[in-house]
């Protein structure tokens, strides 16, 4: 059986949202995926699921606070802890299992409600052994791993600095990257070294935002669409909580990777992929993620990066929305904002940034500092 | 009737070796404590942010679905039940009907408290029928509060008065 993506919509990305509370925002949303769908939710979707984690809310038991702004009350809702290309894995098994035909998948961020995101971050931390060393804040984590990474594959600064450019100019044709920018290297050079070897323009800043996907089974999306968006794979991994033993080569992207392709079908990603969004929420991360992807080979990816391989132009174009370094953070919401970055290319909805080959995508979500987990999606016309 | 042994006794409760304040001080148990520094502040939004600024005035302020009928409260800019953006705002009244309480007597930390609690769910005259706010009631005891008792809002003085809903010092009865 195949799954499709039949309705795409989202609020946001923002820097902040004073005017709006969360709840709003899913709402808006909401209503815009059911639009694109065509459908009625409190009709016509059979299964609703949210993305969340309780500690970026700043309540407990998210799931209790859903259904109102989904149009779910009194239907069957659940939340997944984590990113929302899970919650995809999870539509996907929902409805091939025939426990329904419509499913709603929902990631939100609302960042900016975060006072202490730095303490936030470390409550991720195992509170004994872990926590109480240092009082640094925990983008540290990012720099150690980068640190490590960029030693073994011998990558320079201007390498990730390429990232950054690419990343930021990128953004400047996506109407809803807050961060974008006509940045150049030099001005990654200048940018201040806050984790040596990390430097501040590197660390994606937090956005807001919500995204909402209705899926449904073949038939029902032959019914809705003329041209559904496939997913066509999905697949999820995790090394270790243990900081200490972890790889610091992104196996949760490659192992979540070969087990999307393999539900997808694909035997050489470099070669069958057209395009990719990738978690480049440091931007070392976007070049650690292209490699597990298996998109290009280790120790040639920060090369092709500065040649313009994955410029928007070029021969494989990653993060053409921006990216997390000109979307933004957007916390479980990361994945929503590439796989929708995804569909609206394959659909050609993309405006100005839209690709001129765009068959087969894949999106790309890690769990952000300090997990070592992480989820892959793939999806075709 | 049963069958097999039945002269199993069993105690009501498991007894065992329970931990003493002095245990933790002397190191007995290991343990590490943390306190982490969590802190928000969740913007209210279009909807509670007029229902926090029209506490702040001393009034309730609900919206309407054109759609059902219902005159939903607190406010809320959609209807949950239609999926639909509201029609209107209306006013309702700051008296109501106790629909359900509880006179409770311990704290979140298990400990007595000095004064029992009467924590009451009230439905707001002039919302839609069990449509209301969870509150405290006051000026009363708790052996006469009853499901059904007539109740009316004790506000703050209006300078002391912040845009929360404790804006409400409590309901008390009326009439």
């Amino acid at each position: 059986m195949r799954v499709a993506v039949v309705g795409v919509g989202y609020s946001g990305f923002n820097a902040n949202t004073p005017d709006l509370h969360w709840k709003e925002i899913m709402f808006e949303a909401a209503v815009r995926a059911y639009e694109d769908a065509g459908i009625n939710p409190r009709r016509d979707v059979d299964s609703f699921i949210t993305c969340a984690e309780d500690i970026w809310e700043g309540f407990a038991i998210f799931d209790e606070f859903v259904p109102d702004q989904l149009g779910a009350v009194l239907k069957p809702t659940c939340t997944i802890c984590g990113d929302f290309l899970y919650g995809l894995a999870t539509a996907y098994m929902h409805i091939t299992s025939g426990l329904a035909e419509v499913a709603v998948v929902e990631a939100h961020s609302k960042a900016s409600d975060i006072l202490t995101f730095g303490e936030v971050i470390k409550f991720a931390m195992d509170p004994i052994w872990l926590r109480q060393i240092g009082n640094a804040h925990p983008y540290y984590f990012a720099a150690l791993e980068m640190a490590q990474y960029i030693n073994e594959c011998c990558i320079t600064e201007e390498q990730i600095a390429s990232v950054v450019v690419k990343n930021k100019n990128n953004a400047r044709l996506n109407p809803s990257a807050p961060y974008g920018g006509k940045v150049g290297i030099e001005d990654v050079l200048n940018s201040p070294m806050v984790f040596d070897p990390m430097r501040k323009i590197e660390i994606a800043p937090r956005a807001d935002g919500a995204v909402v996907f209705v899926l449904a089974n073949e038939e029902i999306a032959k019914k809705l669409t003329d041209s559904p968006v496939w997913l066509k794979g999905v697949g999820w991994w995790s090394e270790t909580s243990n900081f200490d033993t972890m790889s610091f080569n992104a196996m949760y992207a490659a192992k979540a990777a070969k087990m999307a392709y393999k539900m997808a079908g694909i035997t050489n990603a470099a070669k069958e992929v057209d395009f990719a969004e990738v978690d480049d929420r440091f931007a070392f991360k976007e070049i650690q993620h292209i490699e597990a992807l298996g998109l290009s080979k280790r120790f040639e990816t920060a090369t092709l990066m500065v040649e313009g391989y994955f410029d928007r132009n070029g021969e494989l174009p990653i993060n053409v929305s921006g990216g997390n370094l000109g979307v933004g953070n957007l916390l479980e919401a990361t994945g929503g904002q590439k796989a929708l970055e995804v569909v609206l290319q394959l659909r050609g909805e993309a405006g100005k940034r839209q690709l001129s080959k765009a068959e087969v995508g894949v999106a790309q979500a890690w769990r952000y500092i300090p997990t070592a987990s992480g989820a892959v999606a793939v999806f075709g016309v | 009737m049963a069958v097999g042994k039945k002269d199993i006794s069993c105690p009501p409760e498991a007894i065992g070796t329970p931990i003493k304040d002095e245990d933790l001080k002397k190191g007995k148990v290991t343990y590490y404590e943390d306190y982490p520094d969590l802190r928000y502040a969740w913007t209210a939004g279009q909807a509670i942010s007029r229902f926090l600024n029209e506490l702040k005035k001393g009034r309730l302020i609900a919206t309407k679905c054109n759609e059902c009928g219902r005159i939903m409260f607190p406010p809320r800019i959609f209807c949950e039940l239609c999926f639909k953006p509201i029609d209107d705002w209306v006013y309702v009244k700051d008296t109501g009907v106790v629909q359900t309480f509880s006179i409770s007597y311990i704290d979140p930390d298990a400990r007595p408290l000095p004064e029992p609690i009467i924590v009451a769910v009230i439905a707001v005259d002039g919302a839609s029928p069990k449509m209301g706010i969870m509150h405290v009631l006051g000026e009363v005891k708790p052996e006469d509060v009853y499901i059904g008792m007539k109740v009316k809002a004790v506000w703050k003085d209006e300078e002391e008065r912040e845009g929360a809903i404790t804006d409400i010092k409590y309901w008390k009865p009326v009439g």
